[in-house]
C-alpha cells in the first residue's frame, strides 16, 4: 500500500517536481523521468547511430550519466533538451570511431521500416526506381551524411519537430537548421540521382 | 553552398525550398515560391530532385523495438550507475593500496643489505621505467580518444 502510494506520487508528478526531487538524490523520481523519455531517447539515438543494440546501449548510458549529474538540472527548464545534449555527445563520439562508422554503413537499413500510410511497394511516379531500392539508397546516403546534417534531418523527418523546435533543442539559429537540412536533402537527392 | 557564404537572397531561397518540401508555406509565400521557380529553370530542377528524395523519406519511419525491451530499461540504467560507482571505488582503493605496496617494497629493497646495491637500484630502475611507460601509454590513449583528428573531415 505504502509502495503503491509512493509510486503514484511519481507517476502523477509534474516534470519540474520530478526534476527537483531527482536533483536532491531521489533516484526513483529520476526513474520516472526515464520512463517518460526512454522511447524518445532511444529513437533519437537510433536515428543517429542506426542500430537497435547501439541505440539501446547509448540511450541507457546517457540516462546513467544524466542521473550522475542530476544535481545540475534546472527544474524550471524541460528535461529532454538537457538530456538530449548528453545523448547526442555520446552518439557523435560513438560515430567518430571509424570502426563503428564502417560497421553501421555496412548494416544500414535495419532501423527503418515502411510507413504504412505511404505504402511500401509503389512505383515512383517518374518510374526511375522502385520504392524499395530508393529507400535502400536513401538509408545508405543518410548513414554517410555528416553527423550534424543527419541529426537535423532525422529530427525533422522522424520526430516531426518544427524548425524552431530543432533550433531550440540544438541551441543553433533557425537559419542554420534550414541550411543543414537543405544540405542533407541535397545529399539524399544526389544519391538517388547517382543510381538512376 | 556553405553555411558561412550564403547571401541573404540565397538564405530566403533555402528557407522557401525547405518549407515548401515540408508543406509549411503560407499562401503568400507559396506565390513567391512559385514565381521564383517559374523564373529559374535550375531551381525548378533542384525542387524536383529534392521533392523526389522527400517523397521517399516520407514513406519511412523508425522501427520500434519489441515492447519487452522497455521492461528492464530503467533497471539497466540504474545498474550502470551502480557499476560506475563500484569501478570508481575499486580504482581509488587499488591506487591507494598499490601505492602503499610499492612504497613499502622500495623501502624494503633499499634496506636489504643481502642483495648487492647495483642489483637493488637496477630493480627499482626497471620498475620505475615500466611505471612511466604505463602512465605514458595511458595518457596517450586518453588524448587520442579526446581529440579525433578525423572528426573535422566531412565525407
Amino acid at each position: 500500500m505504502e509502495i503503491a502510494r509512493a509510486a503514484g506520487r511519481y507517476v502523477d508528478a509534474s516534470e519540474p517536481k520530478l526534476m527537483g526531487w531527482a536533483g536532491l538524490g531521489d533516484s526513483a523520481a529520476f526513474g520516472e523521468l526515464v520512463r517518460r523519455h526512454m522511447r524518445r531517447g532511444y529513437h533519437a539515438a537510433l536515428s543517429l547511430v542506426g542500430s537497435h543494440d547501439d541505440a539501446m546501449d547509448l540511450s541507457q548510458d546517457a540516462f546513467a550519466r544524466a542521473l550522475k549529474h542530476a544535481a545540475k538540472m534546472d527544474p524550471e527548464r524541460p528535461f529532454y533538451p538537457w538530456f538530449y545534449q548528453i545523448l547526442r555527445r555520446l552518439c557523435f563520439n560513438f560515430l567518430r570511431d571509424r570502426a563503428n562508422r564502417k560497421r553501421l554503413l555496412d548494416e544500414a537499413g535495419g532501423w527503418i521500416a515502411d510507413d504504412p500510410v505511404f505504402g511500401g511497394a509503389a512505383e515512383h511516379p517518374d518510374g526511375w526506381l522502385h520504392r524499395e531500392d530508393a529507400r535502400r539508397i536513401i538509408v545508405q546516403a543518410m548513414a554517410g551524411l555528416p553527423e550534424t546534417q543527419r541529426e537535423v534531418l532525422v529530427l525533422r523527418e522522424f520526430e516531426n519537430l518544427k524548425y524552431g523546435e530543432i533550433a531550440a533543442l540544438l541551441d543553433i539559429p533557425a537559419g542554420t537548421v534550414m541550411s543543414r537540412l537543405y544540405a542533407a536533402r541535397q545529399g539524399l537527392a544526389d544519391a538517388l540521382e547517382e543510381h538512376d | 553552398m556553405t553555411e558561412q557564404s550564403r547571401s541573404p537572397d540565397l538564405e530566403r531561397q533555402v528557407e522557401l525550398m525547405m518549407r515548401a518540401l515540408d508543406d509549411d508555406l503560407t499562401a503568400e509565400e507559396r506565390a513567391e515560391f512559385d514565381d521564383w521557380l517559374a523564373q529559374e529553370p535550375e531551381s525548378r530542377a533542384e525542387w524536383k530532385r529534392l521533392s523526389r528524395a522527400r517523397e521517399v523519406t516520407m514513406g519511412m519511419k523508425l522501427r520500434n523495438p519489441p515492447e519487452e525491451a522497455w521492461d528492464g530499461y530503467w533497471t539497466s540504467v540504474y545498474s550502470r550507475v551502480e557499476r560506475g560507482v563500484a569501478w570508481l571505488l575499486v580504482s581509488i582503493g587499488a591506487i591507494i593500496v598499490g601505492g602503499w605496496a610499492i612504497w613499502e617494497w622500495i623501502g624494503a629493497l633499499l634496506e636489504d643489505t643481502a642483495t648487492p646495491a647495483p642489483v637493488r637500484y637496477s630493480m627499482i630502475a626497471v620498475f620505475l621505467g615500466l611505471l612511466i611507460l604505463l602512465i605514458s601509454v595511458a595518457r596517450h590513449r586518453l588524448n587520442v580518444s579526446k581529440s579525433d583528428p578525423y572528426k573535422g573531415i566531412q565525407r
